[in-house]
C-alpha cells in the first residue's frame, strides 16, 4: 500500500475497519483458484480481453496492413474505412497498425517493470521480514523514504538522470513499484517465520535460504501474483502517461501515450488519431484490473480497494 | 493528541533532511554540467566555465554544495534559474496557486462523486445495481488521464463549446469564470481518483452492515436513511481519510500530466519545463516543493485520522 509513512499504522488501521488483514492469505488450494476463476463473469471477460489485447501484440507484425512507420502523404487525416480501419495520423500512417504495435510497448514495458520489481521487492521484504531486528528496520524505512515521493514525480526524475528510452521506463517504473512488493512480501514472511515448522527446518540446521525457499516463499506467492496483476495495469497507465510527457518511449517506436500526444495536436481537424489509441490503453488496462480485482474478490470475500499510478 | 502531533511535527525534521538530501544527490546525478548548460554549449572557453562554476560553488566538495543549498534552502531561498536568472522562489510562489487549486477541486470532485456511488453500492440489495457501479468503478481506474483530458476538450470544448478553451482567470478577480475554467481539468484529475474512493467507501460500506450498532440502530426503529447517513457512513468513512491521503499523492503526480493537457501554468508545468530547459536548479526546487507537500498533506490525514476515531492510540 503506498504511504508516505507510519503505513504499518496504516495498514493496520485498515484491518481495525475490517480492511484488509496483515495475516497469512487464506488462499484456497490451487485447482480450486481456477474453478473459481472459470466461475467469475469478470475474470473470465478480463481473460477474454486480455487474450485478444496480447494476441494482437503478439502477431502485430502479421495483423498489421502496413509497417507503423511507413507515411501515406496523400492519406494524411484520412477518417476511418475500409483502406484504414482506424483512419491515419497527421504523416498518414495507419493508425490501426500503430495501434497494434503500441499494445507491444505497453505490454513489454509494463510486462518487464512488474517483474523487476516482483523479484527485487519480493527478495526485499523477505529478507527484511526474516532476518527481522535492525535489518528489518533499516531496509523497510529505506522504502518507506522512496514512498515518501509522489510516484509519477520520483519516475520522472529517474527518467531525467538515465535519459529517456525503453529500457529508462521499464526502470524507472519498476523502482517506483519495488516499496509495494517488498511490504506485501514482509508481513506473511513476519508470521511464517515463527512457525512450529520453521523452526523445526532451523533446529535441523537447514540454510536460511533454503527455508526462504521451501516454506516462505509459497506462503507469499499468492499475494505478490494479485498485486502484479494490478501493478500491470497501473504499468501500462504509466508507460503511457510517461509517453504522452515526452518521457518515455522515444519516436518513432509506437506508444499509445505518445500517439495520444501527437494527436492532440490536432484534434479540432479529426478526433481519430487521439481517439483510437486512448481506447486501446483503455483496453489493455482494464483487461488487467478485471483479473486482479476478481483474484481479489476470490483470495479477500471482503473486497480491498485498488487505485491506479498514474 | 497533542503529544502525538508534536511527536509527527518533530519526525518531520529528518524526514524532510533525508528527502532534501536525496533529492539534491539525484540532481548530481544528472549527466551534464550546470555551468556548460548555463554558459551556453557553443561556448567552450575552458577559463570562463572554470569562473562560472566556481561562481556556481562547483568546484567545492559535494557535502559542502548540499550544505550550503540547504542553508540557503532553511531561509526560503530556492536559488535562481539558469535559463530565466529569476529567483525560483518567486517562479514557484506564481506556479504553486494553480497546482493547489487543481488537486484542491479534483480532490473535492472526487469526494463529492465517490461518496454517493460507494455508498449506493454498498447499501443496495440488488446485485445488478452493485455490479454495475463496480464495473463503472473499474472502468474509471482504466482511463488515462491525459485521453480523459483530451475527450472533455474534444467534447466540451470543441464540439459543444461549453467550456473556455484553456483560459484561467484568477480566484479572487473572477471566482465563477475560474471555477468554470478549471472544471475540467479538475473533472480529469478526479476521475481515476474517485472511482478509487468509490472502491473503497463500498468495501467499507460493506463491511460495517454487520456491526452491532447498526443492527441496534435498526432495531430501535431509525429510519434506513438515518440508520445509513448516522450509524453507518459516518464510521465507514473512517479508513476512507487514510485513502485521500494517498489520493493527495496522485493527485499532485497527476497535475503534472492535466497540467500539461490543459495548459495550466502550475509547479507540473513549471518542471517539465525545467526538464527540456535543462533548469536543473527549478526541477530540484519542484521535486522538493511537491514532495515536501505530499510528506505534509500525509501527517495532516494522520492527525485528522486520530482525532475521527479515538479508538486509536498511537504508540
Amino acid at each position: 500500500m503506498p504511504k508516505a509513512h507510519g503505513a504499518d499504522a496504516a495498514s493496520s488501521r485498515l484491518a481495525r475497519a475490517g480492511g484488509p488483514a496483515a495475516d497469512l492469505p487464506s488462499a484456497p488450494p490451487r485447482r480450486g483458484l481456477v474453478v473459481y476463476i472459470l466461475r467469475s463473469r469478470k475474470a473470465l471477460t478480463g481473460l477474454v480481453l486480455l487474450a485478444v489485447v496480447i494476441g494482437l501484440a503478439a502477431l502485430a507484425s502479421v495483423i498489421a496492413p502496413y509497417p507503423s512507420t511507413e507515411m501515406h502523404a496523400l492519406d494524411r487525416f484520412a477518417p476511418p474505412g475500409r483502406s484504414y480501419l482506424f483512419g491515419t495520423d497527421f504523416y498518414g500512417r495507419d493508425l490501426f497498425s500503430r495501434v497494434l504495435f503500441g499494445f507491444r510497448t505497453s505490454l513489454l514495458v509494463a510486462g518487464f517493470s512488474v517483474v523487476f520489481a516482483m523479484a527485487l521487492g519480493t527478495l526485499i521484504g523477505v529478507i527484511a521480514g526474516y532476518a527481522g531486528g535492525t535489518t528489518d528496520t533499516a531496509v523497510m524505512r529505506a522504502m518507506d523514504i522512496v514512498f515518501a515521493f509522489p510516484v509519477l514525480l520520483l519516475a520522472i526524475t529517474i527518467v531525467v538522470i538515465l535519459g529517456p528510452g525503453i529500457l529508462t521506463t521499464v526502470l524507472a517504473i519498476g523502482i517506483v513499484y519495488v516499496p509495494i512488493f517488498a511490504r506485501i512480501a514482509r508481513g506473511p514472511t513476519l508470521v511464517v517465520r515463527e512457525q512450529a515448522y520453521v523452526e523445526a527446518a532451523r533446529a535441523l540446521g537447514q540454510r536460511a535460504w533454503r527455508i526462504i525457499a521451501r516454506h516462505v516463499l509459497p506462503n507469499v506467492s499468492t499475494p505478490i501474483f494479485v498485486q502484479a496483476t494490478i501493478n500491470l495495469a497501473t504499468a501500462i497507465l504509466f508507460e503511457s502517461a510517461l509517453s504522452f510527457l515526452g518521457l518515455g518511449t522515444q519516436p518513432p517506436y509506437p506508444s499509445l501515450g505518445l500517439m495520444v500526444s501527437e494527436g492532440r495536436n490536432y484534434i479540432e481537424l479529426t478526433p481519430w488519431p487521439t481517439v483510437f489509441p486512448g481506447v486501446a490503453i483503455v483496453a489493455a488496462v482494464l483487461s488487467f484490473n478485471l483479473i486482479g480485482d476478481a483474484l481479489q474478490e476470490i483470495l479477500d470475500p471482503r473486497l480491498r480497494p485498488t487505485w491506479t499510478g498514474a | 493528541m497533542q503529544r502525538y502531533v508534536a511527536q509527527r511535527l518533530l519526525l518531520l525534521i529528518p524526514v524532510m533532511l533525508v528527502i532534501s538530501a536525496i533529492v539534491f544527490s539525484l540532481m548530481h546525478l544528472i549527466p551534464g554540467d550546470p555551468a556548460q548548460v548555463l554558459l551556453g554549449f557553443e561556448n567552450t572557453d575552458p577559463a570562463q566555465l572554470e569562473a562560472v562554476r566556481r561562481d556556481l560553488g562547483l568546484d567545492r566538495p559535494v557535502y559542502v554544495q548540499y550544505g550550503r543549498w540547504l542553508a540557503k534552502l532553511l531561509r526560503g531561498d530556492l536559488g535562481t534559474s539558469v535559463r530565466t536568472g529569476r529567483p525560483i522562489r518567486i517562479l514557484v510562489a506564481e506556479a504553486l496557486p494553480f497546482t493547489l487549486e487543481l488537486a484542491t477541486y479534483a480532490l473535492i470532485l472526487a469526494v463529492v462523486i465517490a461518496i454517493p456511488v460507494g455508498t449506493l453500492a454498498g447499501t443496495t440489495r440488488s446485485k445488478l445495481a452493485d455490479g454495475a457501479m463496480q464495473t463503472l468503478t473499474l472502468f474509471g481506474l482504466s482511463l488515462p488521464a491525459f485521453w480523459v483530458g483530451a475527450m472533455l476538450i474534444l467534447l466540451f470544448s470543441v464540439e459543444l463549446r461549453w467550456f473556455p478553451v484553456l483560459s484561467y482567470p484568477s480566484l479572487a478577480s473572477s471566482p465563477l469564470a475560474n471555477l468554470q475554467g478549471f472544471f475540467l481539468p479538475a473533472l480529469t484529475l478526479a476521475v481515476p481518483n474517485a472511482a478509487s474512493i468509490a472502491r473503497m467507501v463500498r468495501a467499507s460500506m460493506v463491511a460495517v452492515r454487520r456491526e452491532e450498532y447498526v443492527k441496534v440502530a435498526r432495531a430501535k426503529g431509525l429510519r434506513e436513511a438515518v440508520v445509513v447517513r448516522r450509524h453507518m457512513l459516518k464510521n465507514a468513512l473512517i479508513p476512507v481519510v487514510t485513502l485521500i491521503g494517498i489520493v493527495a499523492g496522485y493527485l499532485l503526480g497527476g497535475s503534472i500530466v492535466v497540467e500539461q493537457v490543459f495548459a495550466i501554468p502550475g509547479v507540473g508545468r513549471l518542471g517539465l519545463q525545467a526538464i527540456v530547459q535543462r533548469d536543473y536548479p527549478v526541477l530540484q526546487a519542484v521535486v522538493l516543493m511537491v514532495t515536501g507537500l505530499f510528506v505534509l498533506v500525509n501527517l495532516i490525514v494522520d492527525v485528522i485520522y486520530v482525532m475521527l476515531d479515538p479508538r486509536i492510540r498511537y504508540a
